[in-house]
């Protein structure tokens, strides 16, 4: 796979700032080349954009979103973006529950992880929005596993946290229209997987260390 | 093109305003380095923002003579985009009321600097008002959202009323026809810009002087009387003495700056109370980098219609 910024990504990135009107803040680490897992709360399709358009452009080649596979392979298009445009790692939703014994939802979730460790690589970072589905910009859901089992599998890599902020408001889930208002990205300190620390509490530690970068606060 | 720096006039007037900005900008500097107490750092902040803020006013004002009347609305309407965008954001709106909002930044925005264009004057006097001011709410109700209705209706039509249809008042000025004053409108504007700016800092300084009684101290800790009057009286002298780059005689110049600066206080006093009741002190704080907009153009939001329609009704009747 080629690490080059698609010129429609680039473009992508301006209209999305220019839209968002976003105001990046490193708050608890600095832009940086080394290997790491930016995760942050998911509330609208400019998410992504917004947070990848934030980062310095040579670290930027190397970031790449995970999508939901089921809605970025529906159309020619999307997948275009998808594939073409920003080097998505897809994964297919639902795989765990569609799963008939607990064998094979093992089995599948290693499969997940091990793609993502693969996207990852030596040198890649990724984007991943570990609530699984957008929201409604009002609360932060539960985060699935996923983001516990790849920190376990690659713990050299950096887990940042970030919050996007309003986004909710500018391109909500469900509309076309964008409504240009100003939104924030706040960038947390790194976190780690504590030893013998548990999967659920760090996974609340987690989402916890996203919410705590929420600079106005719900509406 | 260049057509407005051959108005010897509008150059002197402007000539004024950039010798001004140089004193304030080297008094402002020799002042930073001076400051002791809390107190007076914060005054001097307050003064160097405000300074750098009408060096900005002044490019774009620059800008807007130069690329000539198309040019000044595009100008104009895109600082109503920021400031509606920096009112939306920092104004609590539900998720229903995203299409109606979108109508308004994408819609009814456009379409009020476009009739000044377009000179479509019936279009730019009512449409806000009485159009926007009926779809504003059909729209929510369409939505079938009916939680704090009254509100969200009240709040979207306030914010184009001050972001869009107020300050567009100011760039129509150059479109007005006043015998004997054809091709010189931009004076009117500058005219309009300076003596509302000057207001709003004599007012803060007088204040700072001999402000000893407040007006309101919930909503405005520095606003007095005695800063009001002393602010009021001594930009209309300035007004006043500026008669000879207006159409008016220096009497009815005193009445025209008097206006200005009364309902530019007006328009700082609103905005004020209105970010209390939101929570914030500056509409530049919450959002920094890009905030502020709205705290520098709220007396000129509320000064301009007005001084539109005086000159309109008494000068090109």
């Amino acid at each position: 796979m080629s690490n080059g910024i698609h010129p429609f990504a680039s473009l992508l990135a301006a209209v999305a700032r220019g839209i968002s009107g976003v105001q990046v803040q490193w708050a608890g680490c600095e832009p940086d080349e080394r290997q790491r897992i930016y995760f942050a709360n998911h509330s609208s399709h400019l998410d992504f954009v917004v947070l990848w358009s934030a980062l310095p452009s040579e670290i930027r080649a190397k970031t790449r979103p995970i999508a939901a596979k089921d809605y970025w392979e529906e159309t020619p298009l999307r997948r275009y973006i998808a594939a073409n445009v920003f080097h998505a790692v897809l994964l297919e939703r639902g795989m765990m529950a569609k799963a008939r014994s607990p064998e094979e939802a093992r089995f599948v979730g290693r499969s997940l992880i091990e793609e993502m460790a693969s996207a990852l690589g030596t040198e890649n970072s990724l984007i991943l929005f570990p609530e699984g589905t957008r929201g409604t910009g009002e609360k932060v859901g539960p985060f699935r596993a996923g983001l516990f089992h790849l920190a376990l599998r690659c713990p050299k890599v950096e887990l940042v946290p970030a919050y996007l902020e309003n986004l909710n408001r500018i391109l909500p889930k469900g509309e076309f229209l964008p409504v240009p208002m100003l939104s924030l990205l706040t960038f947390g300190k790194a976190i780690q997987v504590g030893p013998k620390e548990e999967k659920d509490a760090f996974l609340e530690r987690a989402r916890e260390a996203v919410i705590s970068l929420r600079r106005i606060g719900p509406g | 093109m260049l057509q407005a720096f051959h108005d010897t006039k509008l150059l002197y007037l402007y000539g004024g305003v950039l010798l001004l900005l140089v004193t304030l900008t080297l008094t402002g500097r020799a002042l930073k380095g001076r400051r002791k107490t809390a107190a007076s750092r914060a005054t001097i902040d307050n003064l160097n923002a405000r300074i750098s803020a009408w060096w900005k006013m002044c490019a774009l004002f620059t800008a807007a003579v130069i690329v000539g009347h198309v040019g000044a609305l595009v100008l104009f309407g895109i600082i109503s985009f920021l400031a509606m965008r920096e009112y939306m954001t920092l104004v609590p709106t539900r998720p229903s009321d995203h299409l109606t909002l979108f109508w308004g930044f994408f819609v009814i925005m456009p379409l009020q600097y476009c009739s000044i264009g377009l000179h479509w004057y019936g279009v730019f006097a009512v449409m806000i008002p009485a159009l926007a001011f009926t779809f504003v709410p059909t729209s929510i109700a369409i939505e079938g959202d009916t939680a704090s209705f009254l509100e969200r209706s009240a709040k979207i039509q306030f914010g184009l009323m001050v972001c869009v249809y107020c300050l567009s008042h100011a760039p129509a000025l150059l479109l007005l026809k006043i015998p004997g004053f054809q091709g010189h409108a931009a004076r009117l504007l500058l005219y309009l810009a300076v003596v509302d700016q000057i207001s709003d800092a004599l007012q803060y300084v007088w204040g700072k002087l001999v402000g000893r009684n407040k007006i309101a101290w919930r909503v405005s800790p520095s606003r007095t009387w005695e800063g009001l009057a002393g602010g009021i009286l001594s930009a209309t002298a300035l007004g006043t003495a500026l008669w000879w780059a207006t159409p008016f005689t220096p009497l009815q110049s005193a009445g025209m700056a008097f206006t200005i600066c009364v309902f530019g206080f007006a328009g700082g006093l609103v905005m004020s109370a209105l970010k209390r009741d939101i929570g914030i002190k500056d509409f530049g704080v919450v959002v920094e980098g890009h905030g502020g907009i709205l705290d520098r153009i709220d007396s000129l939001c509320f000064a301009a219609p007005i001084f539109f329609y005086l000159v309109w009704y008494y000068f090109t009747l």
